[in-house]
């Protein structure tokens, strides 16, 4: 495992660290199927109104999700951001409960009280997922130094996008941690644009994250955000040195979102031509071009994507038969007695 | 029993529950070598250690976020914010994510946490370092709020809201840190959302919170002497409100004043006067009075920071003139 610390990896494709096993590379195929399916299943029942309020899709960007997913281990901590469904779902959490949550029932993962921004399953790692920009940055910080108080050797991975990097909570987590030495992964998906407007116009370096890295003495990283095996691997590296006690780490991993913010955005504002690259930069077909390179079958890869088809259309039926929530849920849960109770 | 201060009940009450319980851990700003800038933590880096007490950069949201993350998989960290009115840089922890996240993940996570934070004004210290911020930690659902008025309250407060397992906004008065009384040796331990009564009276329920506590207890005493006999009940904690103590003590008067240093709008006073209006309305026998700081930035200058926070004087006059028009 390479630890140079002066070693600069710029949209290169990392092949150093462990390798995966193509049955491993198979469910990672099918991790990332599972996401474009169920998020494309989302929008669809967002057109059909069963999904109220907003969603944020991380359609085109799931090979970050998958790729550090299966870097990570049972017992790491995933936070997340308010674009979550994909990190969520990553983890093992089934979809009926996400779909059911964004969806407002009370088989949701939270009984439809937290609702498409912050998906949350603690028996997953799954530790939430924030919708203040930069705010789960310390949040983060805080789980990876209980990690480091209790000698677990977990990991704390926090991925956020490339707007987060102006914002004050960032600068103070990234300090705080590298002082600390704390066993935490951030990761920048930077998919160039905030909500309505290009990073680059509003950050005064150009790679957003990995050129704030050698503020707090880290090693400036950046990664093909649409390959799962590169994202595999700089998250592996990433992950074994915070649990060595090595502290932490930045990654940029530069990506694209095919769909617009979020649901009310058609993302409008970004060039055709742009568009197009990344269309054809998607990740999900790279993917299956390079595991049939690499000895796998069509007929597998088809096998893969017909039994996540099926599974979403199941999940989608549950989701759908799921209650509204029962109105006692409205006053539980204020407090660790479970209750709302603030007066005698 | 001992003569302890005010700022050495912090560190006897943290004390008390390091040694109980591995899982506390405290972090903050200048609170382990150097004790604190108010040295209410005095003592506590010597006994624990620098990885149980330990220092933070000028990283308030680091601070918080640090403490929730340590909360939510299993420690009970305690966290310094050096003064009350640094919470609006770290607001955002506080109230969206500290206060929601229980609520919005259904009860699957718990924050067993403590936010202590030098709070009030009467040090002269001008407008960003005095003000009383008491009302804005009240009025998040989720966070529950602790007031001490004195050492002894202090102690067993501060190890009731480490045991407790949600969120407590531990709001030490910075005017009470040099007070002192008698406080028992061994273990003490007090309940959250308990109001005291501090003196009995027949004629006025005089209701405060920390540093009017002994304002109220002087002003009562005045007023005693002027004919007027008033119940003092020290509120203790805001959130959980201890409203039945309340409601019996002002229920037996007919009149409640409330001495509150927080800004006027929105203080905790007007919460207290509207549940008092609407459970015992017919048990009073006036108006009900607020007593606070007036709607204003604290001024630096001795004089006139002393005209804005309720005076020993100007409870006296306030209660003395409605008790007779």
């Amino acid at each position: 495992m390479a630890k140079d610390k002066k070693e600069k990896k710029k949209d290169s494709t990392v092949t150093d660290g462990p390798t995966l096993t193509l049955e491993e590379k198979l469910d990672m195929y099918r991790v990332q199927v599972e996401l474009r399916q169920f998020e494309k299943r989302a929008y669809d029942l967002f057109l059909e109104n069963f999904v109220k309020g907003t969603s944020h899709l991380s359609i085109g960007q799931e090979a970050i999700a998958a790729g550090f997913a299966a870097a990570m281990r049972k017992d790491d901590w995933t936070f997340a951001t308010y674009r979550g469904h994909a990190h969520t779902l990553a983890r093992g959490v089934p979809m009926t409960p996400v779909l059911a949550e964004l969806m407002g029932r009370e088989n949701g993962l939270m009984a439809g009280k937290g609702g498409s921004m912050h998906l949350t399953s603690v028996e997953h790692g799954v530790m939430g997922s924030y919708a203040i920009i930069g705010a789960h940055l310390p949040i983060a910080c805080g789980a990876a130094w209980s990690a480091q108080y209790r000698g677990t050797e977990q990991v704390a991975v926090c991925f956020f996008g490339d707007g987060t990097v102006n914002i004050g909570a960032f600068h103070e987590a990234l300090n705080f941690a590298a002082i600390w030495k704390l066993p935490v992964v951030f990761v920048c998906e930077n998919n160039l644009w905030m909500e309505y407007t290009r990073t680059s116009e509003v950050t005064a370096v150009e790679n957003p994250a990995a050129d704030r890295a050698s503020a707090y003495g880290l090693e400036s990283i950046i990664v093909d955000g649409n390959d799962a095996d590169a994202v595999y691997s700089v998250a592996s590296r990433a992950i074994a040195r915070a649990r060595a006690g090595e502290g932490p780490s930045l990654i940029e991993a530069t990506t694209y979102r095919h769909f617009g913010h979020s649901r009310a955005d058609p993302g409008k504002y970004r060039p055709d031509a742009e568009v197009a690259e990344w269309l054809a930069k998607d990740p999900i077909p790279r993917y299956h071009q390079r595991l049939i390179k690499e000895g796998a079958t069509e007929q597998q890869l088809v096998a893969i994507e017909k039994a996540v088809s099926v599974a979403v259309d199941l999940a989608t039926e549950e989701a759908k038969a799921g209650k509204a929530p029962s109105p006692e849920l409205l006053m539980k849960d204020v407090w660790a007695d479970g209750g709302a109770q603030w007066r005698n | 029993m001992a003569q302890l201060t005010f700022r050495e009940a912090i560190a006897r009450g943290i004390a008390q529950e390091m040694r109980r319980d591995e899982k506390v851990v405290f972090l903050g700003e200048d609170i382990a070598a150097a004790g604190g800038v108010f040295k209410g933590t005095v003592g506590l880096y010597e006994e624990f250690g620098g990885v149980r007490v330990r220092d933070t950069p000028i990283s308030e949201q680091a601070i918080l976020g640090a403490a929730m993350g340590a909360a939510m998989t299993g420690l009970r960290p305690i966290a310094e914010i050096m003064f009350a009115d640094f919470f609006a840089v770290c607001w955002d922890l506080v109230v969206n994510e500290i206060a929601k996240s229980r609520y919005m993940t259904n009860g699957q996570m718990t924050f067993p946490l403590v936010i202590r934070s030098g709070n009030g004004g009467g040090l002269r210290f001008g407008a960003q370092h005095s003000q009383s911020v008491e009302n804005w930690a009240m009025m998040i659902p989720g966070l529950k709020v602790v007031v001490p008025s004195n050492a002894l309250d202090v102690v067993g407060l501060m190890a009731a809201s480490i045991r407790d397992n949600d969120p407590v906004i531990f709001l030490e008065e910075k005017a009470l840190y040099a007070s002192k009384m008698e406080v028992p040796d061994g273990e003490i331990l007090d309940t959250l959302g308990t109001a005291k009564v501090l003196r009995q009276g027949t004629d006025a329920t005089l209701v405060a919170l920390g540093n009017m506590v002994p304002r109220a207890l002087e002003a009562a005493e005045e007023l005693a002497s002027r004919g007027i006999s008033c119940t003092v009940v020290d509120v203790r904690s805001l959130v959980p409100l201890d409203t039945q103590t309340i409601l019996r003590e002002v229920s037996a008067t007919g009149r409640l004043f409330t001495i509150e240093e927080n800004p006027r709008l929105c203080g905790w006073g007007g919460e207290l006067a509207s549940i008092v209006a609407d459970e015992i309305f017919y048990d009073l026998d006036g108006p009900l009075v607020r007593i606070t700081t007036p709607h204003i930035p604290l001024p630096a200058a001795d004089v006139l920071e002393d005209m804005a926070i309720p005076s020993v004087e100007r409870i006296v006059e306030t209660v003395f003139r409605s008790m007779n028009s």
